[in-house]
């Protein structure tokens, strides 16, 4: 069996912008995914930031066949899922399963715990009904609620709880893969601190494998084994967390890790912030070339808005970066980046 | 004088289920050009505290004592027409929630101009210049086309950056922010807090910030207030606290948060679950989920006293200084996952 | 915005399809032998055959109801051929429905604007002190209304204001415009008669809006946006009239439209009682003689009215809400 449990290859995603009242007509797209390529290896977490409507979630949705995906394929243990009818694709929805960011609209409010967990093995029918409630038992001990929370209804609990719900009807078909998209968003740093520490004693326990989309990079720094980023619907760098954090070569991974608070007072105030000038352009209307080069401290006329720069391994250990101008080193200051162009290299 | 003097401030609500004391006994200043931190886990009266401090409660569910006083006046027991000239003027709140605070069937341009209406006497052409600035300020691209949108044409970061502008607008002495970047990601939040910095030393602002993100307050604040259960566990200078935490719980909270410059392989996790205000718990608000919790913890409330030997530095807990100093021997160490 | 007041408009019309098809099926093909009807009880098969000639009825179904519609179209409606004529008394539809429309509209919409103008500063006067002194009577208002029946209330409405005490006439209708020789007419004879049938229809919906407009004003009180213009440093009045009551009369605006239409079927009850020469006394006389034709034209026209009243209640609704436009 091969290393690789997931490949993504230039995965994109268009959303039709139609007008008309009658008869719908296409007038524009927006390109929230635009070729996006990456694999995921067997038992590690992938993490997943950019800044909101980068297009993560889409990506997602895309990879889970949520929604159909314009273009690009998707393996999952080395067999194509993207053109697979809805029948074939139904054994695959046990190995691969979501959880989602708001633990408060994403669980049936009419639906008791019970079902809520055990749906899915009802649903590909594993298991006589005492069977599925004694597995149901098992997963709710197993995400740390108690088994006697069973008859409940979700509003019952804490938000906390609620994500272990989540976490739990996951778990429940003994997926190989599980998308968690920003499942720690809307929680309190304490509870935050439980769903991560779940996550992690399960991956070790089952051998899971995470794709973990977050803003937060401390977040995704603390759970991940590699980290993508993602910006305007494109993969701008992807490497091992620790040479990311540390040795990061895109502008726009610079910019995000510079703005990270950190908790403690005097790092916090001493370092430097490179603040990025205006707003994300619209993904209807990508900027031509480089897409981040309309905000890049480092962009350079004449290459940069032209020339559209390749995901490709720019340094050792696999770290791939889609840049004309990679930083050299790591922190620089706003002055440093602005003046250390240099024209020769593309 | 400070700007801002809370005095044994208490909120407690009438339900149908009992009384819910949500601030008991709340006490803290500001002084002008400051930056206060509040932080504390969901539910513990952050937000409370302060719409009790702008009298924004719900009169008819809500008893307050104690005292609020802004420039030396008592905000709780003054008449509602100076109370009035002062909200939205001097004192500015930015509420928690942007996608339920703005009036669905005005425009942003017209609640903004409201606001400037309420308390400076200008044109409107010139009400709307300054809502336009203050837009722009806070980072809405194309400003002045989108100036006439509805709220609803607004996500929920720009919706929240529309609420900030709303509360800079009059240039307010005290701005009360209320978990204001909750809903932006790394890079608006880092714009909305510079934001705020210069609102600070053009004007000579305080800002009381609310927030679960102690990287926030690590960077902004220069006092900052723990707050668990409806009391203040822990006050002190944001170095004290960062260096020298103090009790049990806000171990906790300092462990649970995961960071980029230390790597630990496990978060301090605060078991159990938060306490409840229609019955708290007897003694100490934190013992049903202390490590350290000894019996004096279960029948006796600590008082909030000096800890470590600084004046600034208070705490609510009953351990000795000894087992404190091994505990913050530990974190500096690193060690956050065995804190509790 | 245009967007959605087509669409609403194309909604209208196939509304008015779907109506006028059901209406058309119901009183035209049901009926045993709708020939006989027309012919009269005496006629001779030949007699039959040529009525039902004359009046198309040997055509297949769908030709019929084609004929009737494009007819009903061309004419505008309430035009003179739109409809036929009437069995009983060999009128035009369109004269019966043009003679008595005027009286059920100024029913209806004048009941319309009492109920408002009495629910309206009832509902937010109580929800601004509920359970004071004024929140407990308008909430004894509230129960007789809903509980106590046109009919009844008109019986002692007339009792004790038309007949003990001689404020009001009895029985009887003044036109707006152009009265009839020698009698009453114009708006203050219009309105003096109409008023005690306004209070008779309009009661049980100022009850029923008053406890819609209470709540409605109780919940958006509560509203964080209210709370944010109470930060902004805005007085109760502002608050009230900007923030709380635009936002809470809202959907008051989207009930009225089918309230209105609902009231319809009420009017005939206080017609009735008032012997109002209106579209609702005329259904009740047609149907007695089964005046089939009346009937139908009786009810098409109004479900059309119906129909173009929620359209404009709809399209108002879109400019006053915001978030409507969207959609
Ligand atoms: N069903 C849809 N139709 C049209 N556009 C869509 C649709 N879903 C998403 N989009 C657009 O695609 C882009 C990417 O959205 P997506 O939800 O994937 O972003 P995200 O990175 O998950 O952001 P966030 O951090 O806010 O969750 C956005 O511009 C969004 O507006
Ligand atoms: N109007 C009210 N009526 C009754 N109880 C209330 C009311 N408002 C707040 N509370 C209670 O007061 C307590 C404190 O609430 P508060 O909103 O101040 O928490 P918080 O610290 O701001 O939490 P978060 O971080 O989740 O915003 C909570 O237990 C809440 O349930
Ligand atoms: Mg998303
Ligand atoms: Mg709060």
């Amino acid at each position: 069996m091969s290393d690789d449990l997931l490949v993504v290859e230039g995965l994109k995603k268009h959303f039709p912008v139609t007008r008309g009242i009658v008869f719908q007509r296409q007038v524009a797209a927006v390109k929230a995914v635009d070729g996006v390529s990456f694999t995921v290896k067997r038992g590690e977490t992938l993490g997943v930031v950019g800044e909101s409507g980068c297009g993560k979630s889409t990506m997602a949705r895309c990879i889970m066949r949520l929604i159909e995906p314009t273009a690009g394929r998707v393996e999952f243990e080395g067999r194509e899922i993207t053109g697979l009818s809805r029948h074939d694709l139904r054994p695959l929805r046990r190995e691969m399963m979501m959880v989602l960011q708001d633990p408060y609209a994403s669980l049936n409010p009419r639906k008791r715990v019970g079902s809520i967990v055990g749906e899915a093995l009802e649903v590909h029918r594993l298991g006589t009904a005492a069977e599925i409630k004694k597995r149901v038992q098992e997963l709710l001990d197993i995400v740390g609620l108690n088994p006697e929370h069973y008859n409940r209804f979700p509003h019952e609990f804490s938000g906390g709880q609620r994500q272990r719900i989540g976490v739990a009807r996951a778990l429940a078909v003994n997926p190989k893969l599980i998308v968690c998209d920003e499942p720690v968003s809307a929680l309190d740093v304490s509870v935050q601190a439980q769903i991560l520490n779940l996550l992690k004693d399960l991956q070790q326990e089952f051998g899971l494998t995470y794709i973990f989309i977050a803003h937060d990079l401390n977040v995704v720094r603390h759970i991940s084994d590699r980290v993508m980023v993602m910006y305007l619907g494109h993969a701008v760098e992807l490497a091992g967390k620790e040479t990311l954090y540390h040795h990061p070569l895109h502008p726009y991974t610079g910019a995000l890790l510079s703005a990270v608070p950190v908790p403690n007072p005097e790092a916090a105030r001493s370092r430097q912030q490179i603040l990025l000038e205006g707003d994300v352009p619209s993904p209807i209307n990508p900027p031509s070339g480089c897409w981040f080069h309309t905000r890049c401290p480092r962009h350079h006329p004449g290459v940069c808005d032209v020339l559209e720069p390749q995901l490709a391994a720019r340094a050792v250990g696999g770290h791939e970066v889609a840049c004309h101008y990679p930083l050299e080193r790591w922190p620089m200051s706003a002055a440093e980046l602005a003046g250390s162009l240099r024209p020769d290299a593309a | 004088m400070a700007l801002l003097d809370v005095k044994d401030l208490r909120t407690t609500f009438r339900t149908d289920d009992g009384l819910v004391k949500a601030v008991e006994g709340v006490s803290f200043s500001v002084e002008p050009g400051q930056t206060l931190g509040i932080v504390g886990e969901s539910g513990s009266g952050k937000s409370v505290t302060c719409l009790t401090i702008m009298g924004l409660n719900d009169r008819r569910s809500a008893v307050t004592t104690g005292e609020a006083f802004f420039k030396g006046d008592d905000l709780l027991t003054m008449p509602s027409s100076k109370l009035r000239s002062i909200r939205g003027n001097e004192i500015a709140m930015i509420f928690q929630d942007p996608m339920t605070s703005l009036n669905p069937v005005h425009t942003i341009g017209w609640q903004l101009v409201e606001a400037v209406h309420l308390h400076q006497d200008v044109s409107r052409s010139q009400a709307r210049a300054s809502a336009l600035d203050v837009l722009k300020a806070v980072g809405i691209p194309r400003a002045d086309q989108r100036i006439d949108d509805y709220p609803h044409q607004f996500s929920g970061g720009m919706r929240q950056r529309v609420m900030i502008a709303m509360a800079l607008i009059n240039n307010p002495d005290l701005l009360l922010a209320d978990e204001p970047t909750n809903a932006l990601d790394v890079k608006p939040q880092a714009q909305i807090l510079k934001l705020m910095g210069t609102l600070q030393k053009e004007f000579g602002s305080a800002i009381v910030l609310i927030t679960h993100d102690l990287g926030v307050v690590a960077e902004i604040a220069d006092d900052v207030v723990v707050m668990y259960g409806a009391q203040v566990v822990e006050r002190a200078t944001v170095n004290e606290l960062f260096a020298r935490p103090s009790m049990p719980y806000t171990w906790g909270l300092l462990g649970s948060l995961p960071r980029i410059d230390h790597d630990v392989e496990r978060l301090a996790q605060i078991p159990g679950s938060p306490p409840s205000l229609l019955n708290p718990p007897t003694g100490c608000r934190f013992h049903p989920r202390c490590k350290y919790a000894m019996s004096i913890c279960q029948s006796v409330m600590p008082e909030l006293l000096a800890a470590g030997g600084s004046a600034t530095h208070l705490s609510r807990c009953h351990l000795d200084q000894a087992t404190r100093d091994a505990e913050i021997k530990k974190l500096e160490s690193g060690h956050f996952a065995e804190v509790t | 915005m245009t967007r959605y007041v087509i669409r609403r408009i194309l909604w209208a019309l196939v509304l008015f399809v779907v109506v006028t098809f059901v209406s058309y099926v119901i009183f035209f093909l049901i009926p045993a032998d709708p020939v006989k009807l027309f012919a009269g009880r005496q006629a001779t098969a030949e007699d039959l055959a040529r009525a039902a000639h004359y009046y198309g009825l040997d055509q297949p179904f769908y030709v019929q109801y084609w004929k009737f519609l494009s007819r009903l179209v061309a004419n505008g409606i309430i035009g003179k051929h739109a409809m036929g004529f009437s069995y009983a008394n060999r009128q035009w539809i369109s004269h019966v429905i043009k003679d008595r429309a005027p009286v059920t509209a100024s029913l209806v919409f004048g009941g319309a604007v009492f109920w408002m103008l009495i629910s309206v500063p009832i509902g937010i006067l109580s929800a601004l002190r509920p359970r004071s002194l004024a929140d407990r009577g308008a909430t004894i208002f509230v129960f007789i209304g809903i509980s106590a029946h046109p009919v009844f209330l008109a019986l002692i409405f007339l009792y004790i204001f038309g007949y003990k005490l001689q404020l009001f006439p009895i029985g009887s209708y003044a036109d707006f415009f152009n009265p009839p020789e020698g009698q009453p007419g114009g708006p203050i004879q219009w309105a003096w008669h109409m008023f005690l049938p306004w209070c008779t229809f309009a009661i049980l919906f100022a009850a029923l809006y008053v406890r819609m407009i209470r709540a409605s004003v109780i919940e958006t009180m509560s509203e964080d946006y209210v709370r944010t213009a109470r930060a902004k440093g805005a007085p109760e009045w502002i608050v009230m009239r900007s923030h709380i009551l635009r936002n809470a009369l809202l959907p008051i605006v989207t009930m009225l439209g089918m309230d209105i239409a609902l009231g319809m079927g009420g009017a005939v009850f206080t017609e009735s009682v008032y012997s109002l020469p209106g579209l609702g006394q005329a259904v009740v006389q047609s149907l007695e003689t089964f005046d089939l034709p009346v009937t139908m034209g009786v009810v098409v026209f109004a479900t059309t009215a119906v129909l173009i009243v929620n359209l404009i209640v709809d399209i108002l609704y879109a400019f006053i809400d915001p978030r409507i436009k969207l959609a």
